[in-house]
Protein backbone atom coordinates (compact mmCIF):
# COMPACT_ATOMS: atom_id res chain seq x y z
CA UNK A 1 0.00 0.00 0.00
CA UNK A 2 1.54 3.26 -1.12
CA UNK A 3 -0.11 6.51 -0.18
CA UNK A 4 -0.09 9.47 -2.51
CA UNK A 5 -0.70 12.78 -0.79
CA UNK A 6 -1.72 15.86 -2.73
CA UNK A 7 -1.12 18.92 -0.57
CA UNK A 8 -2.70 21.32 -3.04
CA UNK A 9 -6.22 19.99 -2.73
CA UNK A 10 -8.31 21.41 0.08
CA UNK A 11 -8.73 17.87 1.43
CA UNK A 12 -6.86 17.34 4.68
CA UNK A 13 -4.06 14.80 4.70
CA UNK A 14 -5.77 12.46 7.10
CA UNK A 15 -8.97 12.41 5.02
CA UNK A 16 -6.85 11.57 1.97
CA UNK A 17 -5.31 8.63 3.85
CA UNK A 18 -8.73 7.33 4.89
CA UNK A 19 -10.06 7.68 1.34
CA UNK A 20 -7.09 5.87 -0.15
CA UNK A 21 -7.39 2.89 2.19
CA UNK A 22 -11.13 2.69 1.52
CA UNK A 23 -10.44 2.89 -2.20
CA UNK A 24 -7.76 0.19 -2.02
CA UNK A 25 -10.12 -2.13 -0.15
CA UNK A 26 -12.93 -1.45 -2.61
CA UNK A 27 -10.65 -2.11 -5.58
CA UNK A 28 -9.20 -5.25 -4.05
CA UNK A 29 -5.66 -3.89 -3.83
CA UNK A 30 -5.97 -4.47 -0.10
CA UNK A 31 -7.52 -7.82 0.79
CA UNK A 32 -8.92 -8.96 4.13
CA UNK A 33 -6.02 -9.98 6.38
CA UNK A 34 -3.53 -7.63 4.70
CA UNK A 35 -1.41 -5.49 7.02
CA UNK A 36 -1.40 -1.72 6.56
CA UNK A 37 2.05 -0.09 6.62
CA UNK A 38 3.04 1.12 10.09
CA UNK A 39 2.84 4.82 10.92
CA UNK A 40 6.63 4.86 10.92
CA UNK A 41 6.82 3.38 7.41
CA UNK A 42 4.24 5.80 6.03
CA UNK A 43 5.88 8.77 7.75
CA UNK A 44 9.37 7.95 6.57
CA UNK A 45 8.23 7.40 2.99
CA UNK A 46 5.83 10.31 2.62
CA UNK A 47 6.91 12.83 5.25
CA UNK A 48 3.43 12.79 6.78
CA UNK A 49 3.18 13.38 10.50
CA UNK A 50 2.79 9.94 12.17
CA UNK A 51 0.07 11.32 14.46
CA UNK A 52 -1.95 12.03 11.31
CA UNK A 53 -1.45 8.46 10.08
CA UNK A 54 -2.58 7.06 13.44
CA UNK A 55 -5.63 9.32 13.39
CA UNK A 56 -6.57 8.01 9.93
CA UNK A 57 -6.11 4.40 11.08
CA UNK A 58 -8.30 5.05 14.12
CA UNK A 59 -11.04 6.37 11.89
CA UNK A 60 -10.80 3.28 9.66
CA UNK A 61 -11.01 1.14 12.79
CA UNK A 62 -14.13 2.95 14.00
CA UNK A 63 -15.63 2.44 10.53
CA UNK A 64 -15.02 -1.29 10.97
CA UNK A 65 -12.63 -1.64 8.03
CA UNK A 66 -9.42 -2.44 9.87
CA UNK A 67 -8.42 -3.83 13.24
CA UNK A 68 -5.28 -3.27 15.27
CA UNK A 69 -3.57 -6.40 16.57
CA UNK A 70 -1.45 -6.01 19.66
CA UNK A 71 2.18 -5.72 18.71
CA UNK A 72 1.81 -6.75 15.07
CA UNK A 73 0.12 -3.84 13.32
CA UNK A 74 -3.13 -2.80 11.73
CA UNK A 75 -4.92 -5.29 9.47
CA UNK A 76 -7.79 -5.20 7.03
CA UNK A 77 -10.64 -7.07 8.71
CA UNK A 78 -11.22 -10.60 7.53
CA UNK A 79 -14.99 -10.41 7.69
CA UNK A 80 -15.31 -7.61 5.14
CA UNK A 81 -17.81 -8.46 2.42
CA UNK A 82 -16.11 -9.07 -0.93
CA UNK A 83 -17.04 -6.85 -3.84
CA UNK A 84 -19.88 -8.13 -6.03
CA UNK A 85 -18.74 -10.06 -9.11
CA UNK A 86 -20.13 -7.67 -11.69
CA UNK A 87 -17.93 -4.73 -10.52
CA UNK A 88 -15.11 -5.92 -12.72
CA UNK A 89 -17.21 -5.43 -15.86
CA UNK A 90 -18.32 -1.99 -14.67
CA UNK A 91 -14.72 -1.01 -14.05
CA UNK A 92 -13.72 -2.03 -17.57
CA UNK A 93 -16.60 -0.07 -19.07
CA UNK A 94 -15.68 2.94 -16.95
CA UNK A 95 -12.05 2.69 -18.07
CA UNK A 96 -13.23 2.77 -21.71
CA UNK A 97 -15.46 5.73 -20.93
CA UNK A 98 -12.60 7.59 -19.24
CA UNK A 99 -10.42 7.02 -22.28
CA UNK A 100 -13.11 8.55 -24.51
CA UNK A 101 -13.64 11.43 -22.07
CA UNK A 102 -9.92 12.22 -22.06
CA UNK A 103 -9.90 12.13 -25.87
CA UNK A 104 -12.81 14.58 -25.79
CA UNK A 105 -10.70 16.97 -23.71
CA UNK A 106 -12.33 16.43 -20.29
CA UNK A 107 -10.25 16.52 -17.15
CA UNK A 108 -10.81 14.64 -13.88
CA UNK A 109 -13.09 17.24 -12.36
CA UNK A 110 -15.22 17.42 -15.54
CA UNK A 111 -15.60 13.64 -15.35
CA UNK A 112 -16.43 13.71 -11.66
CA UNK A 113 -19.11 16.32 -12.34
CA UNK A 114 -20.64 14.12 -15.07
CA UNK A 115 -20.63 11.03 -12.84
CA UNK A 116 -22.16 12.90 -9.91
CA UNK A 117 -24.82 14.27 -12.23
CA UNK A 118 -25.58 10.80 -13.62
CA UNK A 119 -25.72 9.23 -10.15
CA UNK A 120 -28.07 11.98 -8.96
CA UNK A 121 -30.36 11.27 -11.90
CA UNK A 122 -30.17 14.81 -13.24
CA UNK A 123 -28.16 14.03 -16.38
CA UNK A 124 -29.93 14.14 -19.75
CA UNK A 125 -30.74 10.60 -20.91
CA UNK A 126 -30.33 9.09 -24.36
CA UNK A 127 -34.03 9.60 -25.02
CA UNK A 128 -33.74 13.32 -24.28
CA UNK A 129 -30.91 13.48 -26.78
CA UNK A 130 -33.07 11.77 -29.46
CA UNK A 131 -35.86 14.24 -28.85
CA UNK A 132 -33.45 17.07 -29.55
CA UNK A 133 -32.41 15.42 -32.81
CA UNK B 1 14.36 8.56 30.20
CA UNK B 2 10.59 8.41 30.13
CA UNK B 3 8.78 11.53 29.13
CA UNK B 4 5.77 12.75 31.08
CA UNK B 5 3.10 13.52 28.50
CA UNK B 6 1.09 15.81 30.77
CA UNK B 7 3.93 18.33 31.04
CA UNK B 8 4.49 20.41 27.90
CA UNK B 9 7.74 19.77 26.04
CA UNK B 10 8.24 23.51 25.88
CA UNK B 11 6.54 26.18 27.97
CA UNK B 12 7.26 29.76 26.95
CA UNK B 13 5.75 32.16 29.48
CA UNK B 14 5.76 35.91 28.97
CA UNK B 15 9.16 35.95 27.29
CA UNK B 16 10.53 39.31 26.15
CA UNK B 17 13.88 40.11 24.63
CA UNK B 18 15.49 43.08 22.89
CA UNK B 19 18.67 43.52 20.92
CA UNK B 20 19.57 47.11 21.71
CA UNK B 21 16.59 49.14 20.58
CA UNK B 22 15.19 46.33 18.49
CA UNK B 23 12.51 44.31 20.25
CA UNK B 24 12.66 40.68 19.12
CA UNK B 25 10.18 39.08 21.54
CA UNK B 26 7.51 40.83 23.53
CA UNK B 27 5.48 39.02 26.21
CA UNK B 28 5.46 35.87 24.10
CA UNK B 29 3.60 32.88 25.56
CA UNK B 30 2.67 29.42 24.25
CA UNK B 31 3.26 25.74 24.96
CA UNK B 32 4.39 22.88 22.75
CA UNK B 33 2.84 19.47 23.54
CA UNK B 34 4.98 16.36 23.93
CA UNK B 35 5.13 14.02 20.92
CA UNK B 36 3.82 16.50 18.39
CA UNK B 37 5.33 18.38 15.51
CA UNK B 38 4.84 22.10 15.94
CA UNK B 39 5.58 24.61 13.21
CA UNK B 40 6.79 28.03 14.25
CA UNK B 41 5.68 30.36 11.49
CA UNK B 42 6.50 34.01 11.03
CA UNK B 43 7.89 36.52 8.60
CA UNK B 44 11.55 37.46 8.56
CA UNK B 45 12.34 39.25 11.79
CA UNK B 46 9.25 37.98 13.62
CA UNK B 47 11.37 36.55 16.44
CA UNK B 48 11.51 32.87 15.44
CA UNK B 49 15.26 32.43 15.76
CA UNK B 50 15.43 34.39 19.02
CA UNK B 51 12.71 32.20 20.44
CA UNK B 52 14.45 28.97 19.41
CA UNK B 53 17.72 30.20 20.92
CA UNK B 54 15.91 31.01 24.16
CA UNK B 55 14.33 27.53 24.14
CA UNK B 56 17.72 25.89 23.59
CA UNK B 57 19.24 27.76 26.52
CA UNK B 58 21.76 29.62 24.35
CA UNK B 59 20.06 32.96 24.97
CA UNK B 60 18.82 34.18 28.32
CA UNK B 61 15.77 36.38 27.63
CA UNK B 62 15.39 39.80 29.31
CA UNK B 63 12.09 38.73 30.82
CA UNK B 64 9.78 35.74 31.23
CA UNK B 65 10.51 32.07 31.67
CA UNK B 66 11.23 29.12 29.40
CA UNK B 67 10.65 25.61 30.74
CA UNK B 68 11.71 22.49 28.86
CA UNK B 69 10.00 19.20 29.82
CA UNK B 70 8.99 20.65 33.14
CA UNK B 71 12.20 22.29 34.27
CA UNK B 72 13.69 25.73 33.71
CA UNK B 73 15.94 25.64 30.67
CA UNK B 74 19.57 25.23 31.73
CA UNK B 75 22.42 22.76 31.97
CA UNK B 76 20.15 19.97 33.15
CA UNK B 77 17.91 20.22 30.10
CA UNK B 78 20.76 20.33 27.58
CA UNK B 79 21.08 16.55 27.02
CA UNK B 80 17.34 16.38 26.37
CA UNK B 81 17.38 19.07 23.65
CA UNK B 82 18.64 18.88 20.08
CA UNK B 83 19.05 22.27 18.45
CA UNK B 84 20.08 23.14 14.91
CA UNK B 85 20.62 26.84 14.27
CA UNK B 86 19.85 28.36 10.90
CA UNK B 87 23.43 28.50 9.61
CA UNK B 88 24.11 24.88 10.69
CA UNK B 89 27.15 25.86 12.79
CA UNK B 90 29.83 23.15 12.65
CA UNK B 91 33.62 23.17 12.73
CA UNK B 92 34.72 23.73 9.10
CA UNK B 93 38.22 22.21 9.60
CA UNK B 94 36.90 18.86 10.87
CA UNK B 95 35.97 16.04 8.51
CA UNK B 96 32.50 14.47 8.63
CA UNK B 97 33.92 11.47 10.52
CA UNK B 98 35.71 13.72 13.01
CA UNK B 99 32.53 15.71 13.56
CA UNK B 100 30.67 12.50 14.40
CA UNK B 101 33.47 11.42 16.76
CA UNK B 102 33.17 14.76 18.51
CA UNK B 103 29.43 14.22 18.88
CA UNK B 104 30.08 10.82 20.44
CA UNK B 105 32.49 12.29 23.02
CA UNK B 106 30.36 15.28 23.91
CA UNK B 107 26.96 13.64 24.25
CA UNK B 108 26.20 11.01 26.91
CA UNK B 109 23.22 9.62 24.99
CA UNK B 110 24.95 9.56 21.58
CA UNK B 111 23.73 6.77 19.28
CA UNK B 112 26.69 6.01 16.98
CA UNK B 113 24.80 3.42 14.91
CA UNK B 114 21.99 5.85 14.21
CA UNK B 115 24.49 8.60 13.35
CA UNK B 116 26.22 6.34 10.82
CA UNK B 117 22.91 5.22 9.35
CA UNK B 118 21.74 8.82 8.88
CA UNK B 119 25.11 9.89 7.46
CA UNK B 120 24.98 7.07 4.91
CA UNK B 121 21.39 7.91 4.00
CA UNK B 122 22.40 11.50 3.31
CA UNK B 123 25.42 10.26 1.27
CA UNK B 124 27.78 12.45 3.31
CA UNK B 125 31.42 11.64 2.41
CA UNK B 126 33.09 10.78 5.74
CA UNK B 127 36.56 12.05 4.75
CA UNK B 128 35.38 15.43 3.41
CA UNK B 129 36.03 18.52 5.48
CA UNK B 130 32.87 20.21 6.71
CA UNK B 131 34.00 23.53 5.22
CA UNK B 132 34.02 22.02 1.72
CA UNK B 133 30.49 20.58 1.95
CA UNK B 134 27.62 22.14 0.00
CA UNK B 135 25.19 24.10 2.22
CA UNK B 136 22.57 21.37 1.89
CA UNK B 137 25.04 18.68 3.01
CA UNK B 138 26.20 20.84 5.88
CA UNK B 139 22.67 21.29 7.18
CA UNK B 140 22.04 17.55 6.89
CA UNK B 141 25.17 16.86 8.94
CA UNK B 142 23.97 19.35 11.56
CA UNK B 143 20.67 17.49 11.67
CA UNK B 144 22.50 14.16 12.09
CA UNK B 145 24.34 15.67 15.08
CA UNK B 146 21.06 16.78 16.64
CA UNK B 147 19.22 13.48 16.03
CA UNK B 148 22.04 11.17 17.10
CA UNK B 149 22.19 12.71 20.55
CA UNK B 150 18.71 11.22 20.96
CA UNK B 151 16.94 14.32 22.24
CA UNK B 152 13.41 14.40 23.53
CA UNK B 153 12.86 17.90 22.14
CA UNK B 154 14.22 18.85 18.74
CA UNK B 155 14.48 22.57 17.93
CA UNK B 156 15.12 23.25 14.24
CA UNK B 157 15.59 26.71 12.79
CA UNK B 158 14.61 26.66 9.09
CA UNK B 159 15.86 23.07 8.68
CA UNK B 160 14.73 22.78 5.06
CA UNK B 161 15.89 26.16 3.73
CA UNK B 162 19.12 25.06 2.07
CA UNK B 163 17.93 21.67 0.86
CA UNK B 164 17.13 20.58 -2.68
CA UNK B 165 13.63 19.09 -3.23
CA UNK B 166 14.80 15.48 -2.92
CA UNK B 167 16.81 16.14 0.25
CA UNK B 168 13.81 18.01 1.61
CA UNK B 169 11.53 14.97 1.35
CA UNK B 170 14.30 12.73 2.76
CA UNK B 171 14.86 15.00 5.76
CA UNK B 172 11.15 15.31 6.51
CA UNK B 173 10.83 11.51 6.20
CA UNK B 174 13.72 11.02 8.64
CA UNK B 175 12.22 13.48 11.12
CA UNK B 176 8.75 11.96 10.93
CA UNK B 177 10.14 8.43 11.36
CA UNK B 178 11.94 9.63 14.50
CA UNK B 179 8.68 11.12 15.80
CA UNK B 180 6.84 7.85 15.07
CA UNK B 181 9.46 5.62 16.62
CA UNK B 182 10.55 7.56 19.66
CA UNK B 183 7.81 10.11 20.24
CA UNK B 184 10.29 12.93 19.78
CA UNK B 185 8.79 16.40 20.07
CA UNK B 186 9.72 18.68 17.18
CA UNK B 187 9.51 22.46 17.01
CA UNK B 188 10.60 23.72 13.61
CA UNK B 189 10.55 27.21 12.23
CA UNK B 190 9.76 28.00 8.63
CA UNK B 191 8.47 30.76 6.46
CA UNK B 192 7.63 28.38 3.64
CA UNK B 193 4.08 27.38 4.46
CA UNK B 194 3.96 24.62 1.85
CA UNK B 195 6.85 22.85 3.59
CA UNK B 196 4.96 22.24 6.81
CA UNK B 197 1.51 21.27 5.49
CA UNK B 198 0.88 17.67 6.51
CA UNK B 199 4.06 17.69 8.57
CA UNK B 200 3.01 19.68 11.62
CA UNK B 201 0.06 18.89 13.88
CA UNK B 202 0.35 22.15 15.81
CA UNK B 203 1.13 25.70 14.72
CA UNK B 204 2.42 28.79 16.44
CA UNK B 205 2.31 32.01 14.40
CA UNK B 206 4.71 34.68 15.59
CA UNK B 207 4.18 38.30 14.67
CA UNK B 208 5.91 41.28 16.16
CA UNK B 209 7.52 39.09 18.80
CA UNK B 210 4.27 37.60 20.09
CA UNK B 211 2.34 34.41 19.44
CA UNK B 212 -0.82 35.55 17.62
CA UNK B 213 -2.14 32.07 16.80
CA UNK B 214 -1.45 28.88 18.77
CA UNK B 215 -3.20 25.57 18.38
CA UNK B 216 -3.72 22.15 16.89
CA UNK B 217 -4.01 22.34 13.10
CA UNK B 218 -7.37 20.60 12.51
CA UNK B 219 -9.39 22.46 15.20
CA UNK B 220 -7.75 25.76 14.21
CA UNK B 221 -8.79 25.23 10.58
CA UNK B 222 -12.30 24.26 11.68
CA UNK B 223 -12.48 27.47 13.70
CA UNK B 224 -11.93 29.75 10.71
CA UNK B 225 -13.75 30.60 7.50
CA UNK B 226 -12.91 32.39 4.30
CA UNK B 227 -15.60 34.65 2.83
CA UNK B 228 -15.52 35.69 -0.80
CA UNK B 229 -17.98 38.11 -2.33
CA UNK B 230 -18.65 41.30 -4.19
CA UNK B 231 -18.96 44.61 -2.42
CA UNK B 232 -19.61 43.39 1.09
CA UNK B 233 -19.02 45.41 4.19
CA UNK B 234 -16.81 44.03 6.90
CA UNK B 235 -19.48 45.15 9.35
CA UNK B 236 -21.93 42.67 7.83
CA UNK B 237 -19.85 39.77 9.12
CA UNK B 238 -21.70 39.75 12.45
CA UNK B 239 -20.36 37.76 15.31
CA UNK B 240 -17.16 36.84 13.55
CA UNK B 241 -13.72 38.19 14.31
CA UNK B 242 -12.20 39.42 11.07
CA UNK B 243 -8.52 38.49 10.86
CA UNK B 244 -7.72 39.92 7.45
CA UNK B 245 -9.54 41.42 4.46
CA UNK B 246 -8.19 41.99 0.97
CA UNK B 247 -10.14 43.88 -1.63
CA UNK B 248 -9.84 44.06 -5.40
CA UNK B 249 -12.28 46.57 -6.87
CA UNK B 250 -15.71 45.60 -5.59
CA UNK B 251 -14.61 42.10 -4.61
CA UNK B 252 -13.29 41.18 -1.22
CA UNK B 253 -11.91 38.10 0.45
CA UNK B 254 -11.83 37.85 4.23
CA UNK B 255 -10.39 35.40 6.74
CA UNK B 256 -12.56 35.29 9.85
CA UNK B 257 -12.42 33.39 13.11
CA UNK B 258 -15.75 31.65 13.52
CA UNK B 259 -16.46 28.31 15.14
CA UNK B 260 -20.11 28.20 14.05
CA UNK B 261 -21.62 26.65 10.94
CA UNK B 262 -21.04 28.20 7.55
CA UNK B 263 -23.37 31.24 7.40
CA UNK B 264 -26.00 31.55 4.70
CA UNK B 265 -26.31 34.66 2.55
CA UNK B 266 -24.76 36.20 -0.51
CA UNK B 267 -21.16 35.50 0.38
CA UNK B 268 -19.39 32.32 -0.66
CA UNK B 269 -17.83 30.67 2.38
CA UNK B 270 -15.29 27.92 2.65
CA UNK B 271 -12.94 26.44 5.24
CA UNK B 272 -9.42 27.75 4.73
CA UNK B 273 -6.52 25.55 3.72
CA UNK B 274 -3.56 25.72 6.10
CA UNK B 275 -1.81 27.99 3.63
CA UNK B 276 -4.77 30.41 3.39
CA UNK B 277 -5.04 30.50 7.17
CA UNK B 278 -1.37 31.14 7.86
CA UNK B 279 -0.96 33.67 5.06
CA UNK B 280 -3.99 35.52 6.42
CA UNK B 281 -2.42 35.79 9.86
CA UNK B 282 0.99 36.71 8.49
CA UNK B 283 -0.43 39.46 6.25
CA UNK B 284 -2.65 40.76 9.07
CA UNK B 285 0.46 41.23 11.16
CA UNK B 286 1.61 43.89 8.72
CA UNK B 287 4.88 44.50 6.93
CA UNK B 288 8.01 42.90 8.31
CA UNK B 289 10.11 44.83 10.82
CA UNK B 290 7.36 47.40 11.36
CA UNK B 291 7.83 47.06 15.11
CA UNK B 292 11.47 48.10 14.92
CA UNK B 293 10.79 51.73 15.91
CA UNK B 294 9.76 51.59 19.52
CA UNK B 295 11.59 50.23 22.53
CA UNK B 296 9.68 50.00 25.78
Amino acid sequence: MIFRIDRRTGTSVYVQLVQQVRQAIRMGRLAPGDRLPTAREVSERTGINPNTVLKAYRELEVAGLVEPRQGSGTFVRRDLAPLPDHTEALRRELADWVTRALAAGLDISDMQALIVEAAAGTAPTLEDAHHVD
Amino acid sequence: MSTDRTVPALDVAGVSHSFGRRRALYDCSFTVPVGGVTALIGRNGAGKSTLLRAASGLLRPDGGEVRVLGEPVGDRSLPRIGYVAQQAPLYPMLTVAQTLALGRRLNPRWDAGYAQHLTDDAALPSTARVGTLAPGHRSRLALVMALAKRPELLLLDEPLASLDPVARTEVIGTLMADVAERGTTVLLSSHVVADIDGVCDHVVVLAEGRACLVGEVEPVLAGHLVAVGAGFEISTLDGAEVIEVRTAGRDAIALVRSAGPVPAGDLAWHRPTLEELLLGYLRAAGPELKREVSAA
